[in-house]
């Protein structure tokens, strides 16, 4: 096969990332990120993301000519860099130019006056020059960055990576600090600003990642030998001591960080153990369930009429009494509901619990059903769990009064929402060994084969789905006191979608894969709410990249990751 | 293999209940249109309604479920993006049709008015249904089969937010024309001309898509690839190419389902591919997967029902406000269905491997 | 190896040092601004904070800070969006400053769900730089989040929440934190009645609802009023939110015989009813009507020519002071269209309330530190009175009503959105045909 020119090459590289740098300006991402920093008054987020294209690009085109050139040659690397930067510089400057005659701002609405002043420099169409230079120069430098060392070029990549996070974050971190006072405070006003990270706090962090990265990649091996080198009491105590400080953080975390970060982190919890309910449906049992929201919504409904003291609550029993009937509740339920789906098969199955999922949203939002369940008006008044006298535990006076302590702050909900998910994961670790578990994974690799191994296929799947549905139930629970009201509207699909990608994305049939997948896909945009308008777009485009980086998912389970390995075996050989 | 005498309890018990189940169901459906027709709320002329606006609404469901069971078919993927391609076609049609329209194209010429931006639609659909095949599918062809799906959910998100920055929240009218608006009398009855013109278009291109699949040598490579994979390539067909084919073919099919429904809706917003996207889907299963008429059928089975529904079942049985539960009607119907044919209407019973 | 990791890090040192020179120059102020304002922390300035709430301390050089809440994205977004390009606008008017300062407005998404304002709101609550807040834009978030902003000695104006129960008397102590610029429900729907019995003379009427706690509690609002004038209600109906084939429902509804329709939805789905209703057999000629939630341009964009002839509620805009054009050539300048929904002008007022408030009771030491007491403040949005913004002369309630609700019917008489111009009474289009 003949080889590509390298300049075509970088061109083409150059004017693939124009079209993205395009793209990023028209859903107008450039714009409203020009108004947060990367550094204070240097860099702010917008320039960033063109400025990280381009000098993407020149890498890559660099990278590409050292393949077609069968090795690095310094000259042709850094022309080829130069190319994809002037290109992509070229593309942008072209599309200033191009509207500046025409009114694309009919049909894009984002190509407003700002961003045209942005994209000159705010020298009006006069500025354009200065977009291929530029891309040209950062090409140069992407495509330069390959001729440095691969050991140095890590720490430098590593550090940047930080400071981006840093930097999104700012706000976050900023508030946290804040609210710690004194030195924390001092601190946080040095290294953050209210948009960003300010220049002390940058070149603190840039450095900081690169010495660190270097200490460590130096040190990794000494270190990992003097810990070998413990004797075995040695060892014990450093585990308890591990754990203990990580129990120590967990325990403290809302006091430190403050309500927000508690209620993310209880909202992690509840996805958490939908996960690990669907888990146990589709991980092991291998049943694909979109309607699991379905239980959630039960579990959540069930707390609210036993415990509201609004207009729609049936009892007011506490909260105590109230959760392990809603488990019951959306057990029975998983069980009823189960029965006949669970002779359809596959995507046959995906649907079928779809529409079990929105039947049960539209029954609890309608006015048929608004004499018990409120419709769109909801339930409200639910109450928060208190810790009293045993007569609290049981029944509750209305108006409720706490005499104990009353855990109605998300910080303390944390508690109870941590605590779940530990149980919960636990529970769901012993299941999987169990004889229960083994049988769910043989339906899942060949129902005919389990059913002839004497597997009650009926009796199995139920119970995934019964197990399932309970865990959801508790979820609803706990959300339910959280927000203190339900609403029909909070039980979209999009739960449901929302659960199975944290699965997948975490790693089918792995429980810390579960965790970390909800720590993904829900926390970090849950964290990430000043961008709403791109969270959604941002989300899209990192399912797509993990699935392409990681098919088996981020944390996979041992078992799933060895037949994705002998699937690819197999069809190589087939 | 012994069964004790509690296993077969619970096998009785479970299968008491699935009869039950469904007994009670046909109770329902027979009941509640016993009273409403009793009622005689309705005259026979609105029941003729009902049927014409659910076939119009069913047929553009019907254009949709296409593209899902075609890919279905040779990939055993749900495409959930596929909504999203639908709402991407209606919105290049909307821009090309205002454009149109201001320079008075549409009414001095009202077929080509109507068929350039079908044709454009389909158009974009199919481009950035390659795109997204491209990026997002092709690598994963091996990976286990949540995969795809996972990031066909990523894409959906990625297209629907990317029109939302392009375009903004807000809903866009599509613009009237003018040779569409009144009615036609058809043996007695007075049916709008949108209705027939969008049932009519979409049977010409659903049979245009039947004659491809069935007589031309890519249909017979596409049915090719759905039976098997590995031994089509060895007959010397290029996979990837009938992949990448089937996926524009199906888009294309939205694009133009995409037109039809901002004729008869006049709107489109960045949110309108969600609900008849999971309504195609459904249409598809309905029908039986991977089966081309199957679609069809199982699009306009679910129009007529979502739109009789309400008020045949849910009606006469003292339900209020029933049109809230329109589309637990169309689910329940979907589940009622699978509980009878546990693979659709005209769909094969599959094998655990293949589904 | 060692060696040239040596190098690379001298060189990154001497780099960085640069790097710092060349920052010292352009942020030379920052480090010293940054000295002052925590000496203003000190007390050296002179002012005690004897505020039951607090205070919110905004350095010299730093911004002073509001946040906005509300639907940013999903199905409803066009909402938020709407009423957020009203609090920019009303930034852009001050030039971005208030008080010296440049103005920071973070914005948080609150999904349109009791959880998604309740997360907004603790994110906001967190923020001790926050000094007021506009939001959220659906009742629902504020019923979810208004306790955690309360609590946090936050004020928030709502522009967009209509339920009723937001601002009773007894709402409750968590809502010691909120008041609003829009409009209670329950005037509208009586204000509806009213007209359909006395003026339109109609005796039967049929209603369809969204779901939404707003069209629920609207419709009913209106059935009850036109049942207790004599009227009969012959059908309530609902569809669900995302519905858009309308013909079935209106069926139904042409069966029972209406001579009135009433749907108090929002643009999309009034859209399709609108453009539908005529083509039902026996519903040709009946009257329509809706309320502010469709009260828009971009309804006449929606509905086209059929929203002629058809009757609209909403605030009465004849008792808008004026600036609502000038606002509009604004908007439309800067986000190049029409506003999306019905609440950007109760934000833009909402906004310059809470600016009015802050300039009234912040206290501004010589070095440009801001001390703002936050009961003060809460103290002063509430005493709000005839404040003159755009969407009429603003007085606040002890229960935080701060719209002026002078309800009015509009008749649609051209479907072109450019004509649409309810402030005007000469060339009126909605015309203005009741009170």
């Amino acid at each position: 096969m003949k080889k590509e020119n390298f300049i075509w090459s970088s061109t083409k590289i150059g004017l693939l990332a124009g079209a993205i740098a395009i793209f990023l300006c028209l859903v107008g991402m450039v714009e409203v990120f020009s108004k947060r920093d990367v550094i204070e008054k240097v860099l702010t987020l917008g320039m960033f993301l063109l400025l990280a294209t381009s000098i993407l690009a020149g890498f890559l085109a660099s990278r590409r000519t050292s393949e077609l050139l069968d090795g690095n040659k310094a000259p042709s690397n850094l022309l080829a860099g130069a190319i994809a930067g002037l290109a992509m510089g070229a593309v942008l400057a072209f599309f200033v130019l191009f509207s500046n005659q025409v009114n694309l701002r009919a049909v894009f609405l984002n190509v407003t006056p700002a961003l045209m002043q942005l994209l000159t420099f705010n020298q009006g169409v006069g500025g354009v020059w200065q977009l291929p230079v530029l891309g040209a120069v950062s090409g140069l430098a992407g495509g330069a960055f390959l001729l440095i060392p691969q050991n140095f070029r890590k720490p430098i990549v590593q550090a940047l990576m930080v400071i981006i996070f840093l930097a999104l974050f700012s706000s976050l971190f900023r508030i946290i600090m804040i609210n710690q006072g004194g030195g924390i405070e001092r601190t946080a006003r040095t290294i953050f600003s209210q948009t960003g990270l300010t220049i002390t706090g940058g070149l603190i962090f840039f450095f900081g990642t690169i010495l660190f990265s270097v200490l460590w990649s130096t040190q990794r091996e000494r270190v990992q030998n003097s810990v070998d080198r413990l004797p075995k009491k040695g060892k014990i105590s450093l585990r308890v001591f591990s754990i203990i400080l990580l129990a120590y953080v967990v325990i403290m975390l809302p006091q430190a960080a403050g309500p927000f970060i508690a209620q993310v982190v209880v909202i992690i919890s509840l996805y958490i153990l939908m996960g690990l309910g669907l888990n146990i449906e589709i991980g092991f049992a291998g049943l694909l369930d979109l309607g699991f929201v379905a239980f959630y919504a039960i579990g959540a409904y069930t707390v609210g009429l036993l415990t509201s003291y609004g207009e729609y609550g049936l009892q007011h029993v506490s909260f105590w009494v109230a959760v392990p009937i809603a488990v019951l509740v959306a057990m029975l339920f998983g069980g009823i509901l189960g029965v006949p789906v669970l002779g359809v098969r596959g995507d046959y199955l995906a649907i079928a619990t779809l529409g079990f999922g929105e039947i049960v949203r539209l029954l609890a939002g309608s006015d048929f059903m608004a004499r018990w369940l409120g419709g769109p008006r909801g339930i409200i008044g639910i109450q928060k769990p208190c810790i009293g006298t045993l007569g609290e535990f049981v029944a509750v006076d209305v108006p409720r009064v706490c005499n104990g302590i009353e855990l109605g702050k998300p910080q303390d909900i944390y508690y109870i929402a941590i605590a779940s998910a530990l149980l919960i994961a636990f529970f769901s670790y012993r299941l999987r060994e169990s004889r229960l578990g083994r049988a769910w994974m043989a339906i899942r690799e060949d129902e005919d084969v389990a059913e002839a191994l004497g597997i009650k296929l009926v009796q199995a799947k139920l119970l995934a789905y019964m197990l399932g549905a309970a865990f959801a139930g508790l979820g609803g629970a706990i959300f339910a006191t959280l927000v203190g009201s339900i609403f029909a509207s909070s039980m979209q699909l999009i739960v449901s979608i929302n659960v199975v990608a944290l699965i997948i994305v975490g790693g089918m049939g792995s429980i810390p894969g579960v965790i970390v997948g909800a720590i993904a896909l829900i926390g970090l945009p849950e964290l990430l709410r000043e961008v709403s308008e791109f969270r959604f777009l941002l989300y899209g485009v990192a399912l797509i990249a993990v699935m392409l980086a990681k098919p088996e998912g981020l944390w996979p389970s041992e078992t799933i990751s060895r037949e994705l390995h002998h699937d690819e075996v197999a069809e190589t050989t087939s | 293999m012994k069964t004790t005498l509690g296993e077969r309890l619970t096998d009785w018990s479970i299968s008491g209940f699935m009869w039950g189940f469904r007994i009670l169901i046909v109770f329902i459906v027979v009941a509640g249109t016993f009273f409403t027709l009793q009622s005689g709320k309705y005259t026979g002329e609105q029941w003729i309604d009902f049927i014409v606006f659910g076939v119009s609404q069913g047929s553009i469901y019907a254009l949709i479920a296409l593209g899902y069971t075609m890919v279905y078919g040779i990939l055993r993927m749900i495409n959930f993006a596929h909504g999203e391609i639908f709402m991407s076609g209606a919105f290049s049609a909307y821009f090309l049709a205002t454009w149109l329209n201001t320079i008075g194209f549409v009414d001095a010429n009202p077929v080509l008015g109507l068929l350039i931006p079908i044709l454009f639609a389909m158009f974009m659909s199919a481009c950035i249904a390659m795109l997204v095949e491209r990026v997002a599918y092709r690598p994963l062809r091996n990976a286990p089969r949540l995969v795809p799906l996972i990031s066909a959910i990523g894409a959906s998100f990625f297209l629907q937010y990317t029109f939302r920055g392009f375009f903004g929240p807000g809903v866009y009218a599509y613009p009237p024309i003018k040779a569409l608006e009144g009615e036609w009398v058809i043996f007695g009855v007075g049916i709008l001309k949108v209705q027939i013109i969008v049932a009519v278009a979409a049977a010409l291109i659903m049979a245009l898509l039947y004659i491809i699949v069935m007589r031309t040598k890519l249909g017979k490579a596409m049915r090719a690839v759905s039976e098997d994979k590995d031994t089509a390539a060895l007959m010397g067909i290029d996979v990837n190419r009938i992949i990448v084919s089937t996926f524009a073919i199906g888009a294309a099919m939205a694009g133009a389902a995409g037109v039809l429904y901002a004729l008869i809706y006049r709107q489109v917003n960045f949110f309108m591919g969600f609900t008849p996207g999971i309504k195609a889907f459904t249409s598809a299963v309905l029908g039986g997967i991977g089966n081309i008429p199957g679609a069809m059928l199982g699009g306009l089975v679910l129009g007529v029902f979502e739109s009789i529904g309400p008020a045949l079942f849910l009606d006469g049985l003292g339900i209020i406000r029933p049109y809230q539960l329109k589309d637990a009607i169309a689910y329940t119907m979907l589940v009622m269905i699978l509980l009878f044919r546990p693979s659709g209407i005209l769909g094969e019973r599959l094998t655990s491997k293949k589904a | 190896m060692n060696k040239r990791l040596l190098a690379l890090l001298s060189l990154l040192v001497i780099a960085s040092m640069m790097l710092a020179a060349c920052g010292g120059g352009t942020g030379g102020d920052t480090g010293s601004g940054g000295d002052t304002g925590s000496g203003g922390d000190t007390g050296t300035s002179g002012y005690e904070c004897t505020d039951p709430l607090g205070c919110v301390t905004i350095g010299p050089d730093e911004p002073v800070h509001v946040a906005f809440w509300g639907v940013l994205s999903g199905a409803d977004s066009s909402l938020g969006e709407d009423s957020k390009r009203g609090v920019e606008i009303a930034i852009d008017d001050r030039g971005g400053q208030l008080l010296g300062h440049d103005i920071l407005l973070t914005t948080e998404d609150g999904l349109c769900t009791p959880e998604g304002g309740a997360t907004a709101a603790q994110k906001l609550a967190t923020d001790t730089s926050i000094v007021g807040l506009v939001g959220s834009t659906c009742s629902d978030e504020t019923v979810g989040g208004i306790a955690a902003i309360t609590n946090a000695g936050l004020t928030t104006i709502s522009p967009a929440n209509t339920r009723p129960v937001l601002t009773d008397p007894n709402r409750g102590p968590d809502y010691a934190g909120y008041l609003r610029t829009a409009h209670s429900d329950a005037f509208q729907g009586k204000a509806v009645a009213e007209f359909a019995y006395n003026v339109l003379g109609v005796r039967k009427a049929a209603t369809i609802h969204d779901g939404s706690a707003y069209a629920e509690a609207l419709q009913q609002v209106f059935a009850d009023e036109f049942a207790a004038l004599g009227g009969e209600v012959v059908a309530q109906e609902a569809v669900a939110r995302d519905a858009t084939d309308m013909r079935p429902v209106l069926t139904t509804i042409a069966a029972a015989q209406p001579e009135f329709v009433y749907f108090p939805v929002f643009v999309a789905g009034g859209g399709f009813i609108v453009n539908q209703i005529r083509d039902v057999a026996g519903l040709e000629d009946v009257k329509i009507a809706g309320s502010d939630g469709i009260f828009t341009a971009d309804f006449l964009e929606a509905g086209g020519e059929n929203t002629v002839g058809m009757y609209l509620s909403s605030p009465d805009f004849g008792a808008f002071p004026g600036g609502y054009p000038e606002f509009i050539e604004k908007h439309n300048a800067k986000y190049g269209g029409a506003p999306l929904s019905v609440f950007h002008a109760h934000a833009y007022d909402a906004a310059n309330m809470l600016f009015a408030a802050l300039e009234a009771v912040a206290v501004v030491q010589e070095d440009g530190t801001i001390f703002v007491p936050r009961q003060a403040l809460r103290d002063a949005v509430y005493a709000t009175q005839n404040f003159q913004g755009v969407t009429g002369s603003l007085s606040c309630s002890p229960s935080g009503d701060c719209g002026a609700p002078v309800i009015a019917i509009y008749e649609i008489t051209n479907a072109d959105p450019a004509s649409w111009d309810p402030q005007n009474a000469d060339n009126p289009n909605p015309k203005k045909i009741y009170p």
